[in-house]
């Protein structure tokens, strides 16, 4: 089947098995692997990417099903100019530690930013991140840089 | 080492941001299952569905023709090595020979051109078993006339330290244990005796990153890229078992999206390197989670503990036994139980004491390490009997842990280090930061705990500091960067001898054919041994640029000092580092450092549904010198949170022999819900530790430390409960027999 998209801005036609996974397609066949595999049941949202701009796991998504759509990676957001305050915020708070989770959380992040979702304060933090698990940070220092980037 | 010293330059103790920030949020980091070499196929292993059992015929023809397929590796491609390997006992087969002795032992293996050829040829295998008797729980294997997993004498491994190797007794496998003062007389003269039976269950590390290795076999010899905590232990394991030299086994080891023990020692290395061989192509195997759950756990623990005292809260002998379910090999758990036997009995001042701890083998998977391992078993049930002791003295539980605490220099334990840490202000602190003596509300309760883990494994360490020609600064140094920001400690203290900033240093990871040896990454040793390496290194470096400028050197002159020296526009200084356990007496039969467990928690707990909240948490580094304070408040709140996973609610179940809950859907993790609304990690600084600077290492003792004072929370909160985890199912229950009993009592 053919799975026709735009992936970072750029255009991709690709023939695709019908029962192949969107993270495998962006991971083995395009070579962008900032999204990761975990869990496999769309709980862990490591394998965050964003489809016309909203957070989805491509763990659990079809690639036939992203035909048509705009599909953005870490590697194509880490270019966007919302980035940097991002970045700025989780370095400093050290909201990543081995790094796993961090692609999914800060396109999670970066979406719900981008379209004012996040309310100012602690639940409206963790409400942003709340389909993401981190093992390693226990949280804190990413509610910090959450709670931050959305009382600017 | 010399005396050379360059101007100080506040790198170390300032809490510069990692190193590896922008390229972890980027998706720069490449982890192992990210890349891919040329040739190389993909693996996927068929495991048993059973949990005891012989293989009586493996039909793999099917498989071999399909599509994509390029081998099939059973046990009988293993018949020209010693298939075996384990690091404490060498009792594992790399893929099951003529048994399986878990549900999820490898059976056998597929390399084919994609994962999806893969999976299907896995499907077409056809494995016939006779079925054996299974004893999957620590009660089946240590009953009278229990089947047993192993039969044959215990065959060390290389890396066992653990002394001589006792003959094995039914399925127990090894036994820990030490005993001092006249234990039956201090318990028959005391005024209160406290005792009980627990339970802890066996926990999934979960590092989100699941195991994965590629295996390249070929005329160089042995080529891994592993996502491995002690590459240079898997190394050695690897060259005996395949029979080659040392030097021609090589092991990469790129990001590691965590550990916490399920990285240590081997795991899929020797597996995936024998389907390399047989292949003749590179293979890369990528776990699924529910297999990484099969390749490492935690071990589940059974505990008969008591506890005297006397009327005014002096605390007199306790005496402990307990079980530990290491599953079918012996993987980690001789370490484990040792590690535990230490911290049994609590860091208290005894009159007596008694230890005794049994690894045990069951048909279940493997267990290894999970951070802050023995003190997590242990220290919440000693201190529920500290707490019991309080309250039937009618005292503090806070005054009695204070009265009775080891002061610094005393004895821990028979022989080894003594008490390195102030344990009295460390408890202060944490009980004052939970608001100890504030008002108390219904079903909220308030725990303190204390205990101590044997840190630093054995202090064998190197490192190389290499200075360019331009003046900049490579460090080679073998500790894994897990997430816990090792590259990030070890640049600051580099460039805290050189007189340099941070960022004019760059740590890269361990590849074993050029990264200096180090023994592990785990025990919280990396700051105190590989730093301390580190530290000798750039020393070194320092000195050797002083020889060459025939003076103390200026950090802004350092390349042009190279430059001339070799009168090109190249070369390099390079400087050793070494760590080896020297002096005499304590260090050198350690451990490096006790690591401290100190933490206190509040919980509220609803009498009608049974869940527990837990509202406020406090930890305590007890760290020497702080290298990067904002890291370690970092590090201990990911440790708070898996310690409330512990204590609240994660658990493998094995029912029948089963692992049943092998997903995230139905293994919980802490999500950002279960984060407590106040979270205090203190940094106590004494530059007492053996480390750079002082330092002394931290990260697992939070584990331990916060499940703990769950616990105990709990239980002054009016339910004591003697087995995790603390589901609300168990805890209302618990609560209905406890409204029960009182009812019967006052009539
Ligand atoms: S891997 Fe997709 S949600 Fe976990
Ligand atoms: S930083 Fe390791 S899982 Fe989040």
């Amino acid at each position: 089947m053919i799975l026709a998209a735009t992936v970072n801005g750029q255009a991709v036609r690709l023939d695709v098995e019908p029962q192949e996974l969107l993270l495998d397609v962006l991971r083995e066949r395009l070579g962008l692997t900032g999204a990761k595999r975990s869990c496999d049941v769309q709980v862990c949202g490591t394998c965050t990417v964003l489809a016309d701009g909203q957070p989805i796991s491509s763990c659990c998504t079809l690639a036939v099903d992203a035909d048509g759509r705009e599909l953005t990676t870490i590697e194509g957001f880490a270019s966007q100019p919302e980035f940097a305050a991002i970045e700025e915020a989780f370095t400093r708070q050290v909201a990543s530690q081995c790094g796993f989770c961090t692609p999914g959380m800060v396109l999670t992040v970066g979406s719900l930013l981008g379209q004012g979702r996040i309310e100012p304060g602690e639940e409206g933090a963790r409400r942003a991140v709340e389909g993401n698990i981190c093992r390693c940070t226990g949280y804190r220092a990413i509610l910090d840089a959450v709670r931050e980037l959305a009382e600017r | 080492m010399t005396g050379a010293t360059a101007t100080r330059t506040g790198a170390v103790g300032r809490s510069v941001t990692r190193v590896d920030s922008a390229v972890k949020l980027r998706g720069e980091a490449r982890y192992v299952g990210d890349m891919s070499v040329p040739g190389m196929l993909h693996g996927r292993v068929l495991r048993s569905d059973r949990p005891s059992a012989r293989i009586v015929d493996i039909d793999a023809s099917a498989a071999k023709s399909m599509g994509g397929v390029v081998c099939v590796l059973t046990g009988d491609d293993l018949a020209d090595i010693d298939p075996y390997y384990g690091h404490a006992i060498r009792d594992r087969p790399i893929i099951a020979l003529d048994r399986v002795r878990f549900a999820g032992e490898p059976v056998a293996a597929v390399a084919a051109r994609t994962a999806a050829d893969a999976d299907a040829a896995l499907l077409a295998i056809r494995v016939r078993y006779d079925d054996r008797p299974a004893a999957t729980t620590l009660e089946a294997a240590l009953a009278p006339g229990a089947t047993l997993v192993h039969e044959g004498a215990v065959r060390g491994g290389s890396f066992h330290g653990l002394g001589d190797l006792p003959e094995s007794e039914g399925n127990v496998c090894y036994t820990y244990g030490f005993a001092t003062g006249d234990i039956e007389a201090v318990f028959a003269a005391a005024d209160v005796v406290v005792e009980g039976e627990y339970r802890f269950p066996s926990a999934y590390q979960y590092s989100m990153e699941t195991h994965a290795v590629i295996a390249s076999v070929d005329g160089e010899g042995i080529t891994m890229w592993a996502n491995c905590q002690h590459p240079f232990l898997v190394r050695a394991e690897m060259a005996a078992v395949f029979g080659e030299p040392v030097s021609r086994v090589r092991i990469i080891v790129p990001f590691l999206g965590g550990g916490f023990g399920s990285k240590s020692y081997t795991r899929m290395e020797p597996l995936t390197i024998a389907l390399a061989r047989k292949a003749g192509r590179p293979v890369r195997i990528v776990n699924s989670v529910a297999e990484s759950m099969l390749t490492s756990r935690q071990h589940a623990m059974t505990a008969r503990m008591r506890t005297a005292a006397s009327l005014d809260g002096r605390l007199l002998a306790r005496e402990v036994t307990c079980s530990f379910d290491t599953g079918a090999y012996a993987d980690n758990g001789p370490r484990v139980v040792a590690t535990a036997g230490d911290s049994a009995p609590g860091p208290y001042r005894w009159e007596a004491t008694s230890v005794r701890a049994d690894c045990v083998y069951t048909h279940t998977s493997p267990a290894g390490s999970y951070r802050s391992f023995g003190a997590v078993h242990l220290q919440w049930v000693g201190e529920l009997q500290v707490d019991e002791i309080a309250r039937r003295c009618g005292l503090d539980p806070l005054r009695v842990r204070t009265g009775n605490l080891l002061r610094p220099g005393e004895e821990v334990r028979p022989g080894g280090k003594p008490l390195d840490a102030d344990l009295v202000g460390d408890v202060e602190r944490v009980a004052e930061a939970i608001g100890w003596n504030g008002p108390r509300e219904p079903w909220v309760g308030r725990g303190v705990t204390v205990g101590v883990l044997a840190a630093g494994a054995r202090p064998v360490s190197l490192a190389s500091a290499r200075m360019e020609s331009d003046g900049s600064v490579v460090v080679l140094v073998g500790t894994t960067e897990v997430g816990q920001g090792a590259r990030t400690v070890f640049a600051q203290i580099a460039a805290e001898v050189l007189g340099m900033d941070p960022s004019d240093v760059r740590v890269r990871q361990t590849d074993t054919a050029y990264t200096p040896y180090d023994r592990s990454t785990g025990a919280s040793r990396s700051t105190t041994v590989a730093g301390l390496a580190v530290m000798r290194a750039a020393e070194d470096l320092l000195a050797r640029l002083a020889d060459i400028s025939g003076g103390p050197p200026e950090p802004g002159e350092y390349g042009e000092l190279i430059r001339r020296h070799f009168g090109f526009d190249g070369g390099e200084l390079v400087g050793h580092g070494e760590v080896h356990p020297e002096g005499s007496g304590s260090y050198a039969e350690g451990p490096v450092f006790w690591e401290i467990c100190v933490g206190a928690a509040e919980i509220e707990v609803d009498p009608e549904t049974g869940v527990v909240v837990v509202r406020s948490t406090a930890t305590c580094a007890d760290v020497g010198r702080a290298m990067n304070p904002l890291f370690i408040e970092r590090q201990d709140e990911g440790a708070t949170l898996q310690g409330i996973g512990t204590a609240v609610f994660e658990e493998l179940r094995y029912p029948d022999g089963l692992l049943a809950n092998d997903t995230l859907l139905d293994y919980r993790v802490p999500t950002v819900r279960d984060v407590p609304a106040r979270m205090s990690c203190l940094i106590v600084e004494n530059e007492d530790g053996p480390g750079p600077f002082g330092a002394k290492g931290m990260g697992e003792g939070g584990l331990a430390a916060s499940s703990s004072s769950i616990v105990t929370a709990l239980a002054d909160a009016g339910v004591p409960v003697n087995e995790l985890p603390l589901t609300p199912e168990r805890v209302w229950r618990r609560i209905q027999a406890l409204r029960r009993q009182s009812q019967e009592e006052t009539p």
